[in-house]
């Protein structure tokens, strides 16, 4: 099975990574920043206020941050606003000293902090590629050397002489990316640039990251998209408050992040895999159908329906179900939800029950599959009221396997010419 | 893969990597600062006249300009020349190589504040971008200056051996600007009054410097005072050497080569100080801006 080769390769990696040495060496690392109270800019202000200034609080960005990195890792760092990240980020880049601790990087370091620093709009491609690489580190001479290999990835062969004022955004940006792979280093400090660009360069960009990867590069990634923490990550770090809450498995931490955000446990007696405390609403029960039968087994092709029932404690106006199919290797394979579907389900008091039946069809690949059903309230910030990680079971048995996760009808036309 | 392609993989290969956490050595340091440098510079240098059809003559077409009102003025309305030979000529080097210090100081007062972006998001040191203010302030008075010495050419004064010690005049008065910008680049961070302040003190320093006048036209008693400003000196020293080698040299005006020690002394004291300034403050300045 698929799936078998699929985590006999990630043991593989994880027993090969554990014995690399360390490429990216943090130990106690601390950073503070003091804010005055009010910032003085001119001599006036100072020698009318003399001693006011004085005050200032202390901003703790980072408290004793230690982790080790080792060679040809894909390391995670997520955490919420605020949290820290950028501030170690730039203390990983060199841009900031911190204040306590060590910070050591074994290796050259490309930091893609943001892409293009340095472009000027009045200047054309070839110009600002070379100023670009140059501020990452390439001597003017492999900077134009690599300029070729540069337009080339970016696709922008076309619009070599053209000035950058007049390049799109999206262009600009993948001038910049391109720029910044050719720096060949050996560790890359990735900071949320994936979030810019069209699909279709997106997708170029993680097969870029794939192949870096495969290629023994040490990648360090911030980021808030738990789905690219679970995709491309070997390990992840929960950062909050400037304090590392826990290093694990990329599922894990995307767990973890996503408790921190949409509320933390009341209850400490709570099983695990469950959050939301439950107040206003909990989950009974989540199964599928077939055929208006509850099954735990579905034939691929077939009309599959998800059931999820609830009671509910306390009065609320349109909750949000949603379900969440992951397979064996916890990679979110369909999620969808009442909001997604622009669905409202109206107000529930205090006692009331609720089944809510979502049909689809089954194209999903020969695999066992886990089902996390969730209540959430309406609105922006989603307040999880119940989720139920991993609640039920389904196994879908298919006439083939095809080794894709998912394997949609499709139909061929072959046209001779 | 491309040809370009494999050289650059090449490179990367042949770049052997250094023992596993050692800091890059001091030539590796400076070679970084230096390409860096040279970018940022010469990238400012073409801006410049960006858009200008005319483009690069400018540099030279200006201070033509410039140079034919002062001419007028000084030597044919004022008639100042009477008692200084070439007059013409002298306050046209003097007031470029004023230009030149007024424009790398002036510059450097905002420096690093205006490059946020990348002191804030890149790691180098951060003295590349004074030093590349110094340098694109060099390359407008190179241009510059083949204007001026066509001019010279014009009112029949040739090259003498004399004429190489106008490099290191200029070196002077770079270090000189370039410690002054360190200094003010750093002072700005914190406060923001050192332009206006740094304005008005470089309008002071063009008529107390002797830019639009000889030294020699100073009162005898207060000559070798006026001479310990760095600039007066330097364009006494440059009148002498380059312009008209009757005129005094710097040294006799102070009556006596080692006094000039103490206009040196300023410079390689400014330079040295504002370096030394700046090193203390560039680890932080990246968070302070």
């Amino acid at each position: 099975m698929p799936v078998t080769t699929m985590s006999s390769e990630k043991d593989r990696r994880e027993t090969e990574l554990a014995r690399a040495p360390v490429a990216v060496e943090i130990s106690q690392l601390q950073k503070t920043f003091r804010l005055p109270h009010q910032q003085y800019h001119t001599l006036k202000e100072r020698v009318i206020h003399p001693f006011r200034s004085m005050t200032y609080d202390e901003l703790h960005a980072l408290q004793g941050v230690d982790i080790d990195i080792r060679q040809g890792e894909f390391f995670g760092i997520v955490g919420r606003n605020g949290s820290g990240k950028s501030t170690l980020l730039k203390c990983l880049a060199g841009i900031y000293r911190p204040d306590v601790g060590r910070v050591k990087v074994h290796g050259r370091l490309s930091p893609f902090i943001e892409l293009g620093v340095g472009f000027n709009p009045d200047l054309t491609a070839r110009d600002n590629v070379v100023i670009n690489a140059v501020m990452m580190g390439l001597s003017r001479k492999e900077a134009r050397r690599a300029f070729d290999e540069v337009i080339a990835f970016a696709e922008l062969e076309e619009f070599v002489d053209l000035k950058l004022k007049n390049y799109s955004s999206g262009m600009a940006v993948r001038l910049g990316f391109a720029t910044a792979i050719q720096v060949d280093a050996d560790v890359l400090l990735v900071d949320e640039v994936l979030a810019v660009g069209d699909a279709a360069f997106q997708q170029k960009c993680f097969e870029e990251f794939h192949r870096l990867r495969a290629a023994g590069k040490t990648i360090v990634f911030v980021t808030h998209d738990m789905a690219a923490t679970e995709r491309f990550c070997d390990r992840a770090m929960l950062l909050e408050q400037g304090k590392v809450m826990s290093i694990d498995e990329p599922h894990q931490i995307a767990r973890a992040y996503n408790e921190l955000n949409f509320g933390r446990l009341v209850h400490e007696e709570s099983e695990s895999g469950r959050y939301g405390d439950q107040q206003v609403c909990e989950i009974l029960d989540a199964w599928f159908e077939v055929d208006g039968e509850r099954t735990a087994q579905a034939p691929q092709g077939a009309a599959l329906t998800i059931a999820v029932s609830a009671r509910f404690s306390a009065e609320i106006e349109n909750p949000v179900f949603g379900v969440t199919l992951r397979n064996e290797a916890a990679h979110t394979i369909f999620t969808t939800s009442t909001d997604h579907a622009e669905i409202e389900l109206g107000a529930f008091a205090a006692g009331d029950e609720v089944i809510v039946r979502i049909e689809m069809e089954n194209w999903l690949s020969q695999s066992q599959y886990m089902l996390t059903p969730s209540i959430a309230r309406s609105g922006l910030g989603a307040d999880a009221l119940d989720v139920r990680e991993d609640l039920t079971v389904l196994y879908v048995h298919a006439s083939r396997v095809t080794g894709g996760v998912v394997d949609l009808p499709a139909t061929f036309s072959i046209e001779r010419t | 893969m491309t040809d370009a392609a494999r050289d650059v993989y090449t490179l990367a290969e042949q770049r052997e990597a250094r023992p596993v956490g050692s800091e890059p050595t001091f030539r590796e340091k400076a070679s970084r600062i230096g390409s860096l440098t040279w970018t940022l510079a010469i990238t400012d240098f073409r801006l410049k006249f960006y858009g200008s059809v005319l483009g690069i003559l400018w540099t030279l077409i200006r201070p033509f300009a410039l140079f034919g009102v002062i001419y007028i003025v000084f030597t044919e309305i004022a008639g100042l020349d009477q008692s200084v030979p070439n007059y013409g000529v002298y306050i046209l080097f003097a007031i470029v190589l004023f230009t030149f210090f007024a424009e790398v100081t002036t510059q450097s007062v905002q420096c690093l504040v205006l490059r946020e972006n990348l002191l804030r998001k890149m790691h180098f040191e951060p003295i590349v971008i004074p030093l590349a203010i110094t340098l694109t302030g060099l390359l407008n008075l190179g241009t510059t200056l083949i204007a001026v010495m066509l001019f010279a050419l014009g009112n029949g004064i040739y090259p003498t051996f004399g004429w190489l010690q106008l490099p290191f005049i200029i070196l002077l008065i770079a270090m000189f600007a370039n410690g002054l910008g360190m200094l003010l680049s750093t002072m700005y961070v914190k406060y923001r009054d050192v332009y206006p302040i740094w304005e008005v003190l470089s309008q002071i320093m063009f008529y107390a410097s002797s830019t639009l006048y000889v030294a020699t036209i100073v009162p005898v008693n207060y000559r070798e005072e006026f001479l310990v400003n760095p600039l007066s000196m330097l364009f006494a020293q440059m009148r002498h050497a380059v312009i008209d080698p009757s005129a005094p040299s710097a040294g006799e005006i102070m009556r006596g080569d080692v006094r000039l020690l103490i206009p040196l002394g300023i410079v390689f004291g400014t330079f040295a100080l504002g370096a030394y300034v700046f090193r203390r403050a560039s680890p932080r300045i990246a968070e302070n801006l």
